[in-house]
């Protein structure tokens, strides 16, 4: 299990040279143990069982414990000294634990053992240990193993990674009929309303990944057409292209026009007509464009500055300019991938600044001198830039809150918003 | 490996962040992966601080593992030492860099910066959270104060009567429970006998104030899980006793007065006998519209009022960090008069303390970071109010048993905007309030108790907090449903329990045993079971009926 570096550039660039500040330094943002937040609630039926250190504990449950668990969904099995000094062997222990998790907790139907920073470093074959594990609890529970390490990972990577260790295990598609795969966490409100769009337009069969369930894979094979819902899916898109689906790269589906431009991406691939497309999405489009309108007003010429956290800030950074009339002071963005990343690149204002990767520090006297209207950030940094008056917005928020598709374009709006509106309200 | 479903505390290096981010003027730079700074947001989110805490991370990523993770250390020293220009520098290292093993502390003192460097070195596979701080502190200190250490047989000079005594107040710190409010409620205390304040530690100190502390005459050690090392090096360094009564509670608080009126030699009769004039009440309209403080807690009268009688041996279980489970245990049984039926803590190096509290109570006492466990030994004890952490809301809510925090680990609701001390006599009154406020009001206990079949108000209601009814509270279907569920680690060999002689019979309950046991109300009903089951298989009778029930009951009591 040799550590890949996490920013390669991968082969299929599709445009020319792109102008990208590079900057290394202390990152503030988040290992990809933190999709756990988020993956244990789309998918019940899954337990994620990190291995790792107190330190990977106390990180979940600083971040998930305010919610009270009468069944908790995530655990971490920690490393202690014998482990480390290899007294105790890790397999057995490995064992040992999830016996003991699986006994408390038998309804579990899918186990994801979760790597961390100390279980790359010894090089603990998390791997090896879910494929005999698997011997033993299949098809009971299936065990499936992936890095959410901070050495490889940020943020929501967690989930492309976790996503890419069930692509192998996916069933294979018994035709060669097309069929379209959505890919990515979307909230259940929004999954529902595009399935209503596609059914309307005729585009099917549809599935979502990952299911609401781990045990109700989709299946995927020639055939299989990728449309993707979040910009951070690099490694699963690559997955479910290796096993013949093909991808339709596409801007996101966010805003008005991230959406209709998604959508005709897989209306395109099914033939259908203009026509039909617009009967389709009017009713919705319309809707969207009266709701956006009280929050354009707002936001028209203000200046906005994203930190990156999770590869969301591209396509946020183009709604927010093109849809919002906001000016980009700078769009960083942890990682770019380029694969999945030129369809809205190429819609973003020409010159925008574009930075990847962070050294914080610079990145905040940057954020000070342009005194930006909205300032995008994580939590670590948002209390401490709003008391020194900056209105923020936090980003993690992004990833939680239901904002794809038409009917929730004004609450994305509504979000860069809020913060300045509630300052407006304040009056102590 | 250890299965952690929670942990009671964090690794080591949080402890030195909860020291750094206490202090002004002390920057730490931490050794640790891309990821790590999740750990500011404990400081901006759950304690709501207005800036970042005072961390330089290196972040390294795999890229860099191949490369010289060692200069990043450099870098990162060098330009917080640039950009923050602290007055002392801490470094050490997160639980991956100690596998890498980059000696960032031993660098970064060659490194000839012109600030003390204190270099630290925390087991994070053996250590945890509060070690991590204590351990911290220690050094600090040390290394500040070492040059002035009296020499071997010199001892203090004698105060000057004249003079009023000076404390340190040693243990608050960044994240700690309710620290914020109870260094007022300390400063209020002292005030009142005539002691200064000489110096705070670690909260609001900057290094110049830790060089005063030896200009104190004694040193308060308010958070012995953070600050008892440190008073007891200072107790060897500079001859400063140290006053070990933790004041939460209305009885520690009037001890705590007494200990400091021994140590510095002062007369503080006056106070006490202040601390008593609430006791059976004296509520006159003078007093209620006194704008003075009252120089004694609500809590003793609160406690005696009537409507506290139905408090009488409600049966507790307790469980923290050791300070906090210990004073919780005393405010429990002698200021609220519950039962205190199981007490633990999660601090290993106060065990000794905490088992010697149990025993007092016939008890043996929980020594574990094992969520789990915890979990079963309060499923056993069936208790009817769970004083633990934030992990005891889980455990309580899977039981169906009501819960108040009294101790780390804690989360954003337990940082309240309001004054909300556990110390003092404000402390009494806070925890009087937060300790009741979850159980059933003493009206609607009864009423449930009398006439069980109301459409709205069925059982494990609790209608001042909108809780609906606990679904194991139900009772339909076959088998008895208890309120205190089983964790399920367990249910496999509940039967015969341990400590029963394993040639036990199996219990059955008989449709009209059954029937009784879920007229019991709710809260008590799981240990209705447990004694009645206990008192059938001690008689070795196999089926349990309405006479067995309340033959048990009447051996028993309630």
């Amino acid at each position: 299990m040799a550590l890949q570096p996490c920013t390669e550039t991968p082969p299929e660039t599709i445009t020319a040279d792109l102008p990208v500040l590079k900057e290394r330094g202390q990152r503030e943002v988040f290992c990809g143990l933190t999709g756990i937040v988020w993956l244990h609630r789309k998918m019940q039926d899954a337990f994620f069982l990190v291995v790792g250190s107190r330190t990977c504990a106390h990180l979940i449950q600083s971040a998930a414990g305010v919610m009270i668990f009468a069944e908790p969904r995530f655990g971490t099995a920690i490393l202690g000294e014998r482990d480390l000094a290899g007294l105790a062997d890790a397999n057995d222990e490995l064992e040992r634990v999830v016996e003991q998790l699986l006994s408390r907790r038998p309804d579990i139907g899918t186990l994801f053992l979760v790597g961390s920073c100390p279980s790359e470093v010894i090089k603990l074959d998390l791997a090896k240990a879910a494929e005999r594990l698997n011997h033993r609890y299949f098809p009971k529970v299936r065990i499936l193993n992936y890095s959410g390490s901070g050495i490889e990972t940020t943020f929501t990577q967690g989930e492309d990674a976790c996503l890419g260790s069930m692509v192998p295990v996916l069933p294979s598609k018994s035709n060669d009929e097309p069929a379209l795969l959505v890919v990515g966490s979307l909230a259940d409100v929004v999954e529902d309303q595009f399935k209503r769009l596609f059914d309307q337009m005729g585009i099917g069969p549809v599935a979502f990944f990952p299911p609401r369930r781990a045990a109700d894979l989709p299946s995927v094979g020639k055939g299989t057409k990728l449309l993707v819902a979040q910009p951070f899916l690099s490694e699963t898109v690559r997955l479910l292209m290796k096993r013949g689906a093909e991808l339709l790269p596409s801007p996101y589906p966010f805003g008005v026009e991230g959406t209709t431009a998604w959508l005709r991406t897989a209306a395109d691939v099914w033939n259908i007509d203009q026509e039909r497309f617009e009967g389709a999405i009017a009713p919705a489009v319309s809707r969207a464009k009266t709701g956006l309108e009280r929050y354009q007003k707002v936001l028209n010429g203000r200046k906005a500055f994203l930190f990156p956290d999770s590869q969301l800030e591209i396509p946020l950074a183009r709604f927010l300019s093109r849809e919002c009339g906001m000016e980009l002071i700078e769009v960083g963005t942890p990682y770019i991938d380029r694969l999945l990343m030129d369809a809205e690149i190429s819609l973003l204002p020409a010159g925008t600044a574009l930075s990847e990767g962070q050294d914080v520090e610079k990145q905040l006297d940057r954020c000070r001198e342009a005194r930006p209207d909205i300032t995008v950030c994580g939590l670590g940094l948002a209390n401490p830039l709003e008391a020194e008056g900056l209105s923020t917005k936090w980003s993690i928020e992004l990833v939680f809150s239901p904002l794809h598709g038409y009917d929730q374009a004004a609450d994305l709006a509504e979000l860069f918003v809020r913060s300045s509106e509630r300052r407006r309200r304040l009056t102590v | 490996m250890e299965l952690t479903l929670w942990t009671y505390e964090g690794p080591p290096h949080v402890g030195t962040m909860r020291i750094a981010t206490a202090m002004e003027g002390v920057h730490y730079v931490l050794h640790a992966p891309q990821g790590d700074t999740y750990a500011d947001l404990l400081f901006t989110m759950i304690e709501r601080r207005d800036r970042r805490p005072p961390v330089t991370y290196t972040t390294f990523q795999a890229r860099d593992l191949g490369g010289d993770t060692a200069e990043m250390v450099k870098t990162s020293v060098r330009d917080a030492y640039n950009r923050f220009k602290p007055q002392v520098m801490l470094v050490g290292e997160s639980c991956t860099a100690e596998l890498i093993q980059d000696q960032p502390g031993s660098l970064a003192k060659s490194m000839g910066l012109p600030i003390p460097v204190v270099s630290l070195e925390l087991p994070a596979y053996s250590k945890k959270e509060n070690w991590g701080a204590s351990e911290t502190l220690y050094h600090l200190v040390r290394s500040l104060l070492l040059s002035a250490v009296l020499p071997p047989g010199a001892s203090r000079p004698e105060r000057d009567p004249a003079i009023r005594p000076k404390a340190n107040i040693i243990g608050p710190t960044a994240l700690g429970f309710r620290c914020r409010d109870d260094i007022q409620e300390v400063l209020k205390l002292l005030a009142e006998i005539g002691v200064d304040a000489n110096v705070i530690a670690p909260l609001g100190a900057t290094p110049d104030d830790l060089m005063r502390i030896p200009d104190a005459d004694f040193n308060i050690c308010l958070y012995p899980e953070i600050a008892l090392t440190t008073c007891k090096w200072l107790e060897r360094s500079f001859k400063q006793p140290t006053v070990k009564t933790v004041p939460i509670g209305v009885g520690a608080t009037r001890d705590f007065i007494a200990e400091i009126g021994e140590v510095a030699n002062i007369d503080v009769s006056a106070a006490l006998r202040r601390s008593q004039a609430d006791t059976l009440g004296n509520w006159s309209a003078d007093r209620l519209s006194s704008m003075a403080n009252p120089g004694a807690s609500r809590l003793p009268w609160y406690s005696r009022s009537v409507d506290s009688t139905y408090l009488t041996g409600k049966r507790v279980f307790i469980f923290g960090d050791a300070t906090h489970a210990i004073a919780a245990a005393r405010i429990a049984t002698e200021e609220l008069g519950f039962t205190l039926v199981g007490i633990g803590t999660y601090s290993r190096e106060f065990a000794r303390q905490v088992r010697e509290v149990a025993k007092q109570y016939g008890l043996e006492a929980v020594i574990s970071d094992d969520y789990l466990a915890v979990e079963e030994a309060v499923a056993e004890a069936s208790p009817e109010l769970v004083l633990g952490t934030q992990m005891e809301r889980h455990i309580a809510k899977r039981l169906g048993i009501p819960c108040a925090v009294i101790s780390t680990p804690i989360h954003v609701q337990d940082v309240p905007a309001r004054y909300s001390p556990q110390i003092g006599w404000e402390g009494a009154n806070v925890i009087f309030d937060d300790w009741v406020h979850p159980l059933m009001m003493g009206l609607e206990e009864h009423l449930i108790g009398m006439f069980r079949e109301d459409f709205e108000f069925a059982e494990g209601h609790m209608s001042h907090l909108h809780t609906a009814p606990h679904p194991t509270a139900g009772t339909s279907g076959g088998g008895v449903a208890v309120a205190v569920a089983e964790p399920m680690a367990i249910t496999a060999d509940l039967q015969p329990t341990e400590g029963e002689p394993s040639d036990a019979v199996s219990l059955s309950w008989s449709a009209d045993g059954e029937a009784e046991l879920k007229k019991i109300p709710f809260f008590v009903r799981g240990k209705v079971k447990r004694n009645t089951e206990k008192f059938a298989s001690d008689r070795g009778i196999t089926s349990i009926t309405v006479d067995t029930l309340y033959e048990a009951k009447a051996a028993i009591g309630k």
